[in-house]
């Protein structure tokens, strides 16, 4: 897992409450068996115009936001269908944080394994960095985990809450997986010792 | 379906009516392992004097049935009632969001959910496509037929509901009153194969979610139970079934 601990980048806004896994990845895009090349199916209806070209009125596929790493969105985040690829989508489009005033659980949980950071900050500061986005083209915004800090070049900053484990899991780009591959020597000893042997 | 509440997961205590179920059935225990697993489920309950952070008691026969308006399945409404007016709206983001899910919808704040019209049912998903749902849904169709501006598919929940619900000649009631009688699926809950709707078109389903573009882009979808749906088929519009004249 790609590890996280300072990121400086672009933001996109998508202000709108209750994003659903639905909207981020639709569910005809679901068929991969890989966790990659779910980025160019983002929030594909809204993307793209029913005849399946790129919607030039929407936010991520204006010129200005091209190459945004860093989404705010509004409160609850990722609800509906518990999809992992939902995750996958957004980290595949190159976003390694989401910032917003909530997110629902289960997604928060899948990007906390996939190395997507979710920032939960009060509903006046994400309203803060908006007049920022708006009042300055290309604004970028630095996600300091290590300080859990969200700030800018010009006086805004933001204090974040994350657990210490989810916190220590991205830190050191740990899965599960990862986690247990900690642990590899007595793992390879208990196996040692209880080794099938042919009789 | 504790996720649209906000939980992970959600637990039933096993009861007499989940021991009747299981008994006999394939994989279920046999004699004497059977006494034990029912011994053993019947431990799977709250402690005596468990402390909860919440209880929240239903009575569900005091509910009215209730018809989804928007695009989550919290956006529900009495089939009694109307689909929100956004003067009535409590504050800037609720109207905002209550006028996208509107326009999405194709509806008119104030409109009297039984005056909305369908142009497809949808009979279906593992949620509300048991054996029960399909009787309860008969027991409406029978003896009508299918509105001519709608079409309505009953989609089983599972290969063995679709089995014993020919046994019990469900199926011919639902052909008779003009429903496609169609093979277990996902269907229309979720769109991944060609059971979709048009841009536009409205469809009452009996699946659990109505995000916008699920059962395909740009479809409206309006979840209600089994019973509901079937009325609505018939009557083309959603339509209380606590009037409905039983055949």
């Amino acid at each position: 897992m790609q590890r996280f601990r300072v990121h400086h980048g672009k933001v996109a806004p998508l202000l709108r409450a209750n994003i659903d896994t639905d909207q981020i990845i639709p569910k005809q895009f679901l068929k991969r068996i890989e966790k990659t090349g779910f980025g160019e199916f983002l929030f594909y209806d809204w993307r793209r115009t029913p005849v399946g070209s790129l919607d030039p009125g929407f936010v991520l596929n204006q010129p200005g936001f091209a190459g945004a790493s860093v989404l705010l969105a509004g409160k609850n985040f990722g609800c509906g269908s518990s999809r992992e690829h939902a995750v996958w989508a957004l980290a595949g489009f190159g976003f390694r944080a989401v910032i917003a005033p909530s997110f629902a659980d289960i997604f928060a949980n899948n990007s906390a394994k996939n190395g997507l950071l979710t920032v939960k900050l009060p509903e006046a500061e994400v309203n803060e960095i908006v007049r920022r986005v708006e009042g300055e083209s290309g604004y970028q915004i630095t996600v300091d985990l290590e300080q859990r800090q969200v700030f800018d070049q010009h006086g805004f900053s933001a204090r974040f809450e994350i657990d210490d484990f989810t916190r220590h899991c991205l830190l050191e780009g740990l899965d599960e997986i990862g986690l247990t591959l900690q642990h590899e020597a007595e793992i390879a000893a208990y196996e040692e010792r209880h080794a099938l042997t042919p009789k | 379906m504790s996720i649209e509440a906000g939980a992970r997961a959600a637990m039933v205590a096993p009861d007499e009516t989940t021991v009747a179920y299981i008994k006999g059935r394939r994989f279920a225990p046999n004699g004497e392992q059977w006494d034990r697993s029912v011994a053993h489920w019947q431990g799977l309950k709250s402690d005596p004097g468990a402390r909860f952070d919440t209880t929240v008691e239903v009575d569900a026969a005091k509910l009215a049935p209730f018809v989804t308006w928007g695009t989550n399945p919290g956006m529900v409404v009495p089939v009694s009632g109307s689909v929100p007016e956004l003067r009535h709206c409590q504050n800037e983001a609720e109207r905002e969001a209550i006028g996208r899910m509107l326009e999405y919808m194709g509806l008119q704040g104030g409109t009297p959910i039984e005056k909305i019209f369908v142009d497809r049912v949808f009979i279906g998903s593992c949620t509300n496509s048991r054996l029960e749902d399909l009787r309860a849904a008969a027991r409406v169709a029978k003896g009508y037929r299918v509105s001519p501006k709608v079409r309505a598919m009953v989609v089983p929940g599972s290969q063995a509901v679709k089995r014993a619900a020919e046994q019990e000649g469900l199926h011919r009631i639902f052909e008779e009153a003009g429903f496609e009688w169609r093979e277990s699926g996902c269907s229309m809950c979720l769109g991944m194969n060609p059971d979709i709707l048009k841009p536009g078109e409205r469809c009452a389903s009996t699946s659990n979610r109505n995000f916008e573009g699920r059962q395909g882009r740009g479809g409206r979808t309006h979840l209600v139970s089994p019973m509901m749906a079937a009325a609505a088929a018939v009557a083309g519009h959603f339509t209380d079934i606590r009037n409905w004249r039983f055949h």
